[in-house]
């Protein structure tokens, strides 16, 4: 299933990265091997299999409304490259 | 050159409505959800702050509370219900999706009634959907860059979204609708649903027609707006501006517009007007929900009785006018005191009594307050309300003594009879006192008495008061208007 370059670069857009012209076709190429990988699937027999939308045979995975602490603030700016007055500080990112 | 007769625009408006939850814990972590008033980034667990490796748990409450909202507005419950990923990439989202619900909401359909323009009306409900908060964002610059600063004690709130059909057609009808769903989500006491604390939020979609057409016009999405009344004026300033475009043969445009609070008017976000693309798959750390009949069932022995039915319930039990029960069934704290005070009053017929004091020289303390206090924020309860209104019956304390006492319950919490003891409010009906009294105002009096023997007959009103005021308002004022009624009789 061969990509187009318009559909890398549209999918770049969605996940904000930015491709040069090489990159793009690095890429079509490298997605368009994945989905064909993933092809293999359509070839398994499935009429008996009702539709899901887990592979998992479980539901209702839940708990009761209880609190536990949360972690300590320390631990949770500890790997923000920048942070202030207790906040992460990131570059503005205007709405695409 | 001919004029064109002024085409009637008819606005078509629908709301999308966003709740907080009022969860103890967070919508798939164990984090406290109240982060009101806490410092940044201590309601933080690695699962909200979208760690890797981390798993999600759902909070049932949260999809309780949810239910029981879709159970008041009439919803269909699905048998079975599933968590989506909606992706999108910005700072305020920890892990670049969201936990949403895509094609398989908890409710589907419904309505909610309304005071509408036109009298009661319907508005129908597409569904109601549960998803998480995202973390809260400060937009800031200092000199050097614009920057974000992230506080993280939002991200993974349950939130509740609501998305009604286009079925309101004017601002009030927004607004109105806005007010009814809000008193509801507090009745169902499933959330703060305060304006001001970022728990009820909601985006308007409106779009403009020729009044007795059926397609609709182009759509504009209305944000920004954080109270009823901008609802309302954001909605009728957008009637002014389409209509205008339009009636000059202008197109509107299909875009997202904020309302400005300082001007009452909505100046357009710019944002580039593209399908968003959120590229929604199924939660894969999230087995599906299955929500059985039976679950369904309890849930609505869990819903009170709502504030229609309350009203309703008021008018025909205690013979109330509809204003007035629907003033007490305003909140449900309001209406849990009036039939409390009315029970603590000892007789049902002193219920009109009762709820003249709760909407009259009670909520008048309340309001100085704040908006939105109960009784039980007071020293007064309920109790004092009922015993004051049997004293008053009972004739033990005049009606002005009456407001001395509440007066002073609200300063002491003291029970309104031994106020009246001690204060010595006992109402005077000693025949032989008032009539000193009597005699005393008509000798000082002449301007009032004469008019009275001149024929107006009102002019006894006066004579009345004066006599009260000389007694402090403890005075029976009929014995008063009889004993003043009698000297001025014997002296024409």
């Amino acid at each position: 299933m061969a990509l187009t370059a318009d559909e890398v670069r549209y999918i770049a857009r969605l996940a904000r990265v930015a491709l040069t012209g090489d990159e793009v076709e690095r890429m079509r190429e490298q997605l368009s091997n994945i989905l064909d990988h993933f092809q293999a699937l359509n070839d398994v027999p499935t009429d008996d299999v009702p539709p899901t939308a887990q592979s998992l045979d479980l539901a209702n995975v839940d708990r009761p409304d209880q609190t536990h602490p949360p972690a300590d603030r320390e631990q949770v700016l500890a790997n923000a490259p920048r942070r202030e007055n207790g906040f992460l500080r990131v570059r503005a990112v205007l709405e695409a | 050159m001919t004029t064109k007769a002024r085409t009637e625009y008819e606005v078509v408006v629908g709301v999308e409505v966003h709740v907080q939850l009022k969860t103890r814990s967070k919508m798939f972590c164990a984090c406290p959800r109240d982060y009101y008033n806490a410092e940044p980034n201590t309601h933080v667990c690695p699962v909200c702050l979208g760690a890797p490796g981390v798993l999600p748990v759902i909070n049932r409450e949260a999809v309780h509370f949810t239910i029981l909202a879709g159970l008041a507005m009439g919803c269909e419950i699905p048998a079975e219900s599933k968590f989506d990923r909606k992706n999108y990439p910005y700072p305020d989202l920890m892990k670049g999706y969201q936990i949403s619900q895509y094609d398989r909401p908890l409710c589907v359909g419904g309505a909610l009634e309304i005071e509408g323009d036109d009298g009661p009306k319907t508005v129908r409900l597409e569904r109601i959907h549960l998803e998480e908060d995202t973390a809260r964002l400060l937009h800031r610059d200092d000199g050097a860059e614009p920057y974000s600063l992230i506080d993280v004690n939002r991200s993974g709130v349950p939130l509740m979204e609501l998305v009604t059909k286009p079925d309101m057609r004017s601002g009030h009808e927004t607004a109105a609708f806005l007010r009814t769903l809000r008193q509801l989500l507090r009745y169902l006491e499933i959330s703060d649903a305060d304006m001001e604390k970022g728990s009820f939020r909601f985006d308007v979609n409106l779009s403009l027609r020729p009044r007795g057409t059926q397609p609709l016009g182009t759509k504009v999405e209305l944000k920004n707006m954080n109270s009823f009344r901008s609802a309302q004026r954001g909605v009728e300033f957008e009637v002014q501006r389409q209509s205008a475009i339009l009636e000059s043969g202008g197109r509107i445009l299909l875009e997202t517009r904020g309302f400005v609070d300082a001007t009452g008017e909505t100046a357009s976000q710019r944002s580039k007007e593209e399908a968003h693309d959120y590229r929604y798959f199924p939660e894969p750390d999230l087995p599906p929900l299955r929500i059985p009949a039976e679950e369904v069932a309890a849930l609505r022995e869990r819903l009170p009785e709502l504030p229609d039915a309350k009203r309703a319930r008021f008018e025909r039990e205690y013979g109330l006018p509809h204003d007035e029960a629907a003033l007490l069934a305003e909140t449900r704290a309001r209406a849990g005191a009036f039939e409390e005070a009315v029970r603590a009053a000892g007789d049902p017929k002193r219920a009109r009594a009762v709820a003249h004091w709760l909407i009259g020289d009670v909520a008048r303390h309340l309001n100085a307050l704040g908006a939105d206090a109960e009784l039980a924020d007071t020293r007064v309860t309920p109790a004092h309300i009922g015993e004051l209104a049997r004293l008053v019956e009972e004739r033990t304390v005049t009606a002005s003594s009456a407001k001395e006492v509440l007066d002073a319950a609200f300063e002491s919490g003291e029970m309104p009879a031994a106020i009246v003891e001690a204060r010595g409010l006992r109402i005077v009906s000693d025949a032989g006192a008032i009539d000193e009294v009597a005699r005393r105002v008509i000798e000082a009096n002449p301007k009032a008495v004469d008019d009275y023997r001149g024929g107006k007959e009102s002019a006894i009103k006066f004579l009345v008061g004066q006599v009260m005021r000389e007694m402090r308002g403890r005075a029976d004022p009929n014995g008063a208007t009889e004993a003043l009624r009698s000297h001025l009789e014997a002296g024409r």
